[in-house]
């Protein structure tokens, strides 16, 4: 009972906001709108039971990746309206009809998996002896299973770096 | 009232992508655009998060982390590319940036 009252609650909001981002004319209320909806998600997060990526949603997106976000906002300081321009071939019915098509077929997919319940029972990782709370299991698969995969999203951050630093230089 | 299963979370990460989706189609600031991105990668967090639930397995949360990772990634590197774009052509409307469209 208390789970579903926040559940609804939580979805309700992160919906909202969602809404709010896209469709906010103020670029920086589009900003905050979307902080908000990043710490309604992390509370969903807690909710599922999944502390460490909650603190890891606020941190990284709410701390960091929105910062970045306002930075260029205040960076790109607009002479004129960023909407102004209307480009005449230009067909959003057609691209909000397309969305629609898009969400027609993930309702589609998730009636089928209703009518044909698959059965996910694939093999267990190995969890550590007493895997006692969240963080100690996440870190355990993190660091033994797919330490791979963790060192390979390294690399792709340092590319990401550097290649943010090249791309924003002065002379291009 | 019924229990929460992970259907309700399949379909609010549905509504979710479908409003990143409409974002993308739609806006046509590059910076609203971006944001998009970032609310469909989190509707694909909330459905890996309720599935590892679940299951009981903590890969799923691997997954989401990588999830952020590239995340990350992506706005770094989208809003370098946007800063040398306003640089040479003082816009960020997605209409104005036909360069290389055929």
């Amino acid at each position: 009972m208390g789970e579903a009252i926040a559940f609804y609650t939580l979805a309700a909001l992160i919906l909202g906001f969602g809404v709010m981002v896209i469709t906010a004319r103020n670029t920086v209320h589009s900003v905050l709108f979307l902080v908000a909806n990043f710490l309604f998600v992390a509370a969903l997060y807690v909710l599922l039971g999944a502390q460490f990526l909650a603190v890891i949603q606020v941190i990284v997106y709410a701390g960091g990746i929105v910062v970045l976000y306002l930075f260029v906002v205040m960076l790109v300081n607009l002479k004129r309206p960023p909407e102004a321009h209307r480009d005449r071939r230009r067909k959003s019915g057609l691209g909000l009809a397309i969305s629609l098509v898009v969400l027609a077929e993930i309702v589609a997919i998730a009636a089928f998996a209703v009518v044909q319940p698959a059965h996910l029972t694939g093999p267990k990782a190995a969890l550590p002896p007493e895997a006692a709370n969240n963080v100690e299991q996440v870190g355990w698969l993190l660091y033994t299973q797919y330490l791979v995969p963790f060192e390979v999203a390294s690399m792709l951050l340092l590319v990401a770096m550097v290649g943010a630093i090249v791309l924003a230089r002065r002379e291009l | 009232m019924t229990p929460i299963t992970p259907a309700h979370y399949v379909v609010l990460s549905a509504a979710l992508f479908t409003i990143g989706v409409i974002g993308v189609m739609v806006r046509r600031n590059v910076i609203v655009i971006l944001m998009s991105i970032e609310l469909i990668l989190n509707a694909v967090n909330i459905n890996l998060i309720a599935f590892s639930r679940q299951l009981g397995d903590a890969v799923g949360q691997v997954f989401a982390i990588f999830v952020i990772c590239v995340a990350a990634a992506e706005a770094a590197v989208g809003l370098g590319i946007l800063l040398a774009f306003y640089r040479n052509k003082e816009t960020v409307n997605i209409d104005e940036m036909s360069l290389m469209r055929w």
